[in-house]
Formats: structure tokens, C-alpha cells, sequence
């Protein structure tokens, strides 16, 4: 049982990004991901979730023992891959409440419904645990959304879904230290032994709150370096050059 | 086309419409129209004389008048005339009890729906099934306010001094091509009228069914709203998708007296295979208000652009319009306005919707003379494209003289793209219902006008849309 992603090439038509990855995360790990910008972080996890602007050459993603690639965007979020988004969309007139009622829905087998009492309690606490305003939930999703509430109702839609693996892509950039904190926590929360997490971040601060099991550096398209938490502190320290040059030696 | 025979029993409403019964015609005027279709459709509905020469007339003005194509989309060329059936019925009176119904009819009625709303929330029903109604009912409660509510052949027979006043003069035989040849053939249809001071409660509801291949339906409806009184009106269509051509060519025309208040609420659905060209129009008297709430889903080409002439100070009138174009549709609509009094107020807000290869247009026309004063108008028109094959094109004619007025207008397109569409599906919805809720979510403010149970109807069939739409 992992979220196991083996030797994978994947990218544009024109461009490979990923470029034989390979990563495995266990239920009830926390993964960080840090890497520079263009490295392909958020086209790893689009690869993952299935977006069509990327195709994959070589490779495999198993979730469990299911084979993620072979299923569409929807099968694979309804699997249990959860994408926490670098830039969540907003979907005008769409209620927050809604759309979460909708996509908690589309778990449920053919015609059955939702318990609005059930759904609206469970909804309340989630928000009262991100400390979000009760006005978010007949707010359309996302839409005049500041970039750090964007990122708490990410966080909010991930602890309603209950993933069993979690994608966080940058969910700490905007974020200030307070909700930081607060994100923080709710992701803490949801850590399980039945759930892996993977987080992309540029930021040693996040892993104080977050504290992953292991850190990775992705480096076109690669992991080029796995270590304990302590890396991350060494790459806020040293950045990410001594790597390259690393990678230039053993190549 | 497969022939239904199934229980109904347990069948939730089949929006989508599309299933068919034998025909059980006594009554078939034939392909195509001449004087002798007229002649015959006067001979079976027993018309008094000034109706078969109002008839007549109208032949003569249709069959003279060109097709709008120098404006309109050349696709209406492709219009057959002679391949139309324009009369058809069982020849039966329309019944008071659905017990009486004919079996096949009332099957098609129960899968549609209607007689659980009905019982539901109406408080009077008409339903056409091809050329003739074939149930009409009003609620004692309702009758017995002096509410009249028939169908256009009993109302101008029963009710000819009301009737006789107002028939024809709204929308005036050549108004267009389409309004004379549904003067020339017009059966079925509502007559409704509201005595003075009368508010009903619940709505009355016309539902038009097209049972038959190669057929045109003309039904023909007058409301007449007397003062102060008040009356909403909900009309409902569906047809079988029929490999032919299938005409629908409605005449719609409403009048508010003084300080009384028209609704009417359409939901169509029509097969792909329909032309739906629809005549509307409302007067509205001194501090009368006339509002059209129109929601257009399927058909090839629907045209249709309800007015209202505010003839009376302080009028109101507006037109609240949802279309969605999908595939193979093209859905041109819009509204005409047209200020005729002091410190009239009109309001058009029209959302359209564009998938696949679906076209939208959208053709407004505001009218306010220069001698006016205090008119004001408020026009909104957004479209929501999904996938750029889809087409939409606005053409507001805001024609304002003087300048004691206020107008407004915004126009809005936006697109739901590939990456909001990704996001939905992300969170689990399945393509179809990632663009549902996206579409939902474009018309929300607007669905809240449509009465409850016609808000989730439209949801309903929006789902049947997306779904069809994804393949
Ligand atoms: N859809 C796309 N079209 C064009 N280029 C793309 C696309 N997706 C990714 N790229 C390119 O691929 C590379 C990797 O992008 P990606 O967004 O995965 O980087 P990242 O590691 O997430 O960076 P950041 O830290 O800045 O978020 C970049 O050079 C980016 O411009
Ligand atoms: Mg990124």
C-alpha cells in the first residue's frame, strides 16, 4: 500500500519535465518536496491528478494497487488523490457549500443522498478548526477568495474529502504567519496512518509546523536528493547549487 | 422510433421527452399548407366565419412574405413547408378528468410529469397533445373567482366578447412570417382570463406535446390580466427527436390591464430536430407589469424575442432569459421593449449558454420615443462559452431619444475553461457534472426567478444536457 510513483517521463508534446522520477509514499508518511522554480513540481502533481496538457511517456503511478494513469481526472480524485492547488480556480456562482456537497457526492453510490444536517455540522467544525468565517459557505467558491483564504478552503475541501494520499501544492505561499499556522494545524489534523501526504514547498518554515518524514529535492524533472527533515534546513542554508554541482559529479 | 408500452408506475418524469405512441389520428389535414389545409382545419374546429377569414387572410400574408433571412440565419431555408402535417387530432374534446383521457396520452402525460404537479402545487392545467388539448382543468377554488382558463377554440366560441377584443391585436397578423402562419393554422393553446382584482395563488400550466413525425404545432395563447389582478402562467414542451424536421410556431399574447400583473414562465425542451419560431408579446397598461421568464434548451434553431409595449404610465416590463445551445442547436433569442408611456421601466437580463459547436445570439431591441420622459431600461446580456467551437454573437438595438431617460447596458462572455473544468473533476465530479455545476452556477441569480419546483426542473435539465453533451 503506497502512493508509488516509479521511473516516470512525462511532459508537453514538445518538452519533457519529468524526466524518471521515482517516489514512494506510505500511508501515514509526510513527504516534502522542495525544488527550484521550473523544476517541475506542479507538473508532477497535475501528472498525478491527470491534467491533459501533459503526457506521459514512460512510467507508472500506483495508488494502492490501483493503476492511477489508466483512469480519468475523476476516478483518480474519487481513488483517493487529493490536489491541494498552487492556483485554485474560482467557479463563479457556485456556493462553497454546493460544491462540496456536490464533490462528497460524487463518492456516494448512484442515487444516494447527502444528510444536509450531517454535511452542515461536519462542514461547521472544518471551518471552525481553519478559523473561516461561516459567510464562506454560500460564497462562491474561490471567487474574490484572498490568496491565503484560497489556499484555507483548499485546505478545507481536503479535510471534507478525506483523501487517502494528499498533494499540497505550495499551500504556504500567501499565507501569513497566523494562517500559516492554522493551515498548519488542519493538515495535522487530517495526518493519519491511513494517509500519506506529499508537500510541495519552497519554505523550511512550513516543516516547522508540518513536520515530514522526508525531504526531497526535484531538480529537472528528477529526485536528485532524499533525506530526513534536516535537509530542508540545509537547503534553506545552502540552496540549492552544491546539488547541481553534486549531479555534475556523479554524472 | 420505438413504441412505448411500458408502466408508468415508479417512472420519475422523463424530462428528455424522447419516446413516442402510435398515432391515433381522426383527423390529418395533410402534408402542406394552401387554402384547402385552412378550409379544413376551420371545418373540424366548427370556426365561426370571421375566425376562417381571419385565417384566410393570414395564409395570404405568410405565403407572400419572405423569409428574414437578410437578418436571420439562412438555416430556416431548410424549412419544408410541404413536408408538414399542420392539423392532427383524435377528435376528442379535451377532458375534465385524467381518467378519461385516452390511454396512450395519459401515459404520456404521467411520464412526463404532469398530473403529479398538478396535484402538486397548480391550480389549472391545459395539455396539448399535437394539435389539440387533450386535458384542461381548472381548480373549483380558482373557477369560481371568475377565472377563465380554456383552450383558444372554446375561448373565442364561449368567450368571443373578451376574446374578439384583444385576439390578434398584440401581435398583429404580419408581424413576421411566422405570426401569419400561425394565424393561418393556429388550434390549440390557452385562453385565460383574470377578473378584476383577482390574484391566483397557484400558477396555470400549459404543457405542448408533439407526439407525431412531420408535424407543426401552432397553438395559439391569450391571457388577459384585468385590473389590479393577478396571474402567473408556466408552459412546458417537449417532442420525440424524430429523424425529420419537426415545425413548432407559436403565438403568444398577453394583456395587462391597470396595476395587474402577468407572469409567464417557459421551460422548453425540445428535440434537436425542432424548429421553434415563437411569436411573444405583452401590453402592459398603466402600472401594469408583464414579465417573461423564458428558459430555451434543445431544438435546431429556436427564435424568440418576448416584448412587452408598456403603453400605460409607470408600466414594467421584463424578460428574464436562460438559453443554452448545445451541439447541432442554435439558440437566437432575446427581447424587444418598447416604451410608449411616461416613467415606464423595462429590464432585460439574458444569460445565454454555448457548448460544443452550439451557437447562441442574442438580438435586443429598446425602444424610447423622444417625446417620453422618465423611461428608464436596464439590459444585461452574458454568455458562458464552453470549448471554443462555440459560438455566440450580441446585437442589442438600443434606439433612446431625448434625453430624460436612463439606460443601461452590459454584456458580458466569459468562458468556463479547461483548467476550472480540471478542478471540478479533481475534487471527484465527473465531466458531465463539471460543466453542470459550472452552468448552474452561470445562471444561479436567474433560476432563483423561476418558481421552485421549475428551478429544479431546469437543473434537471441541464445535468440531461451536460450528460448528453460528454457522450
Ligand atoms: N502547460 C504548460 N505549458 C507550458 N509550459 C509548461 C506547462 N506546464 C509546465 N511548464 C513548464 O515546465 C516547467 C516546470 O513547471 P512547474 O510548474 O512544474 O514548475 P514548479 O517546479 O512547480 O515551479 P514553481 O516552484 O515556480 O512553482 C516550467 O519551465 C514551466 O514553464
Ligand atoms: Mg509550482
Amino acid at each position: 500500500m503506497s502512493l508509488k510513483i516509479t521511473n516516470l517521463h512525462a511532459g508537453l508534446p514538445d518538452r519533457e519535465i519529468l524526466k524518471g522520477l521515482n517516489l514512494e509514499v506510505k500511508p501515514g508518511e509526510v513527504h516534502a518536496i522542495m525544488g527550484p522554480n521550473g523544476s517541475g513540481k506542479s507538473t508532477l502533481s497535475k501528472v498525478m491528478a491527470g491534467h491533459d496538457d501533459y503526457a506521459v511517456t514512460s512510467g507508472e503511478v500506483m495508488l494502492d494497487d490501483i493503476n492511477l494513469l489508466e483512469l480519468s481526472v475523476d476516478a483518480r480524485a474519487r481513488a483517493g488523490l487529493f490536489l491541494a492547488f498552487q492556483y485554485p480556480h474560482e467557479i463563479p456562482g457556485v456556493s462553497n457549500a454546493n460544491f462540496l456537497r456536490a464533490a462528497k457526492k460524487a463518492r456516494l453510490p448512484e442515487g444516494e443522498e447527502i444528510d444536509a444536517i450531517k454535511f452542515y455540522k461536519e462542514m461547521y467544525a472544518r471551518m471552525d478548526a481553519l478559523e473561516m468565517d461561516r459567510s464562506f459557505t454560500s460564497r462562491s467558491v474561490n471567487e474574490g477568495f484572498s490568496g491565503g483564504e484560497k489556499k484555507r478552503n483548499e485546505i478545507l475541501q481536503l479535510m471534507m474529502l478525506e483523501p487517502k494520499y494528499a498533494v499540497l501544492d505550495e499551500t504556504d505561499s500567501g499565507l501569513d504567519i497566523d494562517a500559516l499556522k492554522i493551515v498548519a494545524r488542519g493538515v495535522n489534523a487530517m495526518r493519519s496512518p491511513d494517509r500519506g501526504f506529499l508537500l510541495i514547498t519552497h519554505y523550511q518554515r512550513l516543516l516547522d509546523y508540518i513536520q515530514p518524514d522526508f525531504v526531497h529535492v526535484l531538480m529537472d524533472g528528477k529526485i536528485v536528493h532524499s533525506g530526513g527533515r534536516e535537509l530542508a534546513l540545509e537547503l534553506e542554508a545552502k540552496g540549492y547549487d552544491w546539488l547541481k554541482e553534486e549531479e555534475l559529479a556523479t554524472a | 422510433m420505438v413504441i412505448e408500452n411500458t408502466d408508468i408506475s415508479g417512472i420519475t418524469a422523463d424530462t428528455t421527452g424522447n419516446f413516442t405512441f402510435p398515432e391515433r389520428n381522426k383527423y390529418d389535414s395533410g402534408f402542406g399548407i394552401t387554402e384547402k389545409t385552412v378550409d379544413y382545419i376551420s371545418d373540424v374546429k366548427g370556426d365561426p366565419d370571421w375566425i376562417r377569414e381571419f385565417r384566410k387572410k393570414a395564409l395570404k400574408i405568410f405565403l407572400d412574405k419572405p423569409m428574414p433571412t437578410h437578418w436571420a440565419t439562412k438555416d430556416l431555408e431548410n424549412i419544408k413547408f410541404d413536408e408538414f402535417r399542420y392539423y392532427l387530432s383524435d377528435g376528442q374534446k379535451p377532458k375534465r378528468s385524467w381518467d378519461d383521457v385516452p390511454e396512450d396520452v395519459k401515459k404520456t402525460f404521467d411520464r412526463l410529469g404532469i398530473p403529479e404537479q398538478e396535484r402538486k402545487f397548480l391550480a389549472g392545467v391545459e395539455a396539448q397533445y399535437d394539435s389539440e388539448a387533450a386535458y384542461s382543468n381548472i381548480k373549483a377554488a380558482v373557477a369560481e373567482q371568475g377565472v377563465i382558463f380554456v383552450n383558444s377554440t372554446e375561448g373565442l366560441k364561449e368567450h368571443p366578447e373578451i376574446f374578439r377584443k384583444w385576439f390578434g391585436k398584440v401581435i398583429p397578423t404580419g408581424d413576421n412570417k411566422f405570426s401569419a402562419l400561425n394565424s393561418a393554422v393556429f388550434s390549440g393553446g390557452s385562453f385565460i382570463y383574470v377578473p378584476p382584482g383577482v390574484k391566483v395563488k397557484h400558477p396555470l400550466q400549459a404543457y405542448f406535446r408533439i407526439n407525431s413525425e412531420q408535424f407543426g404545432q401552432f397553438e395559439r395563447t391569450l391571457i388577459i390580466a384585468d385590473e389590479g389582478s393577478e396571474v402567473m402562467y408556466m408552459e412546458g414542451c417537449t417532442a420525440p427527436k424524430f429523424e425529420t424536421a419537426t415545425l413548432h410556431s407559436a403565438v403568444v399574447e398577453l394583456v395587462a390591464m391597470k396595476g395587474a400583473k402577468i407572469q409567464y414562465v417557459t421551460v422548453q425542451n425540445w428535440s434537436s430536430n425542432v424548429f421553434n419560431l415563437v411569436t411573444k408579446r405583452g401590453i402592459a397598461h398603466e402600472d401594469a407589469v408583464v414579465k417573461w421568464i423564458d428558459c430555451n434548451i434543445g431544438s435546431r434553431l429556436t427564435m424568440k424575442y418576448p416584448g412587452v409595449i408598456m403603453k400605460g404610465k409607470r408600466a414594467r416590463g421584463e424578460v428574464i432569459s436562460i438559453a443554452l445551445a448545445n451541439s447541432g442547436q442554435h439558440q437566437d433569442t432575446g427581447a424587444k421593449m418598447v416604451h410608449a408611456a411616461d416613467d415606464t421601466t423595462s429590464n432585460v437580463i439574458s444569460k445565454s449558454i454555448s457548448i460544443g459547436e452550439g451557437r447562441s445570439t442574442y438580438r435586443g431591441l429598446v425602444h424610447i420615443p423622444k417625446h417620453l420622459k422618465g423611461c428608464k431600461n436596464n439590459t444585461e446580456c452574458d454568455a458562458l462559452l464552453i470549448n471554443s467551437k462555440s459560438r455566440t454573437d450580441t446585437y442589442p438595438a438600443i434606439s433612446v431619444r431625448g434625453n430624460q431617460h436612463a439606460t443601461q447596458h452590459e454584456a458580458s462572455v466569459s468562458q468556463v475553461s479547461a483548467d476550472q473544468i480540471f478542478y471540478l473533476m479533481q475534487r471527484g465530479l465527473t465531466e458531465a457534472e463539471a460543466m453542470s455545476l459550472s452552468v448552474n452556477g452561470f445562471i444561479n441569480d436567474l433560476a432563483k426567478e423561476f418558481p421552485m419546483e421549475y428551478s429544479v426542473e431546469l437543473k434537471r435539465l441541464i445535468d440531461l444536457e451536460m450528460e448528453g453533451s460528454v457522450g
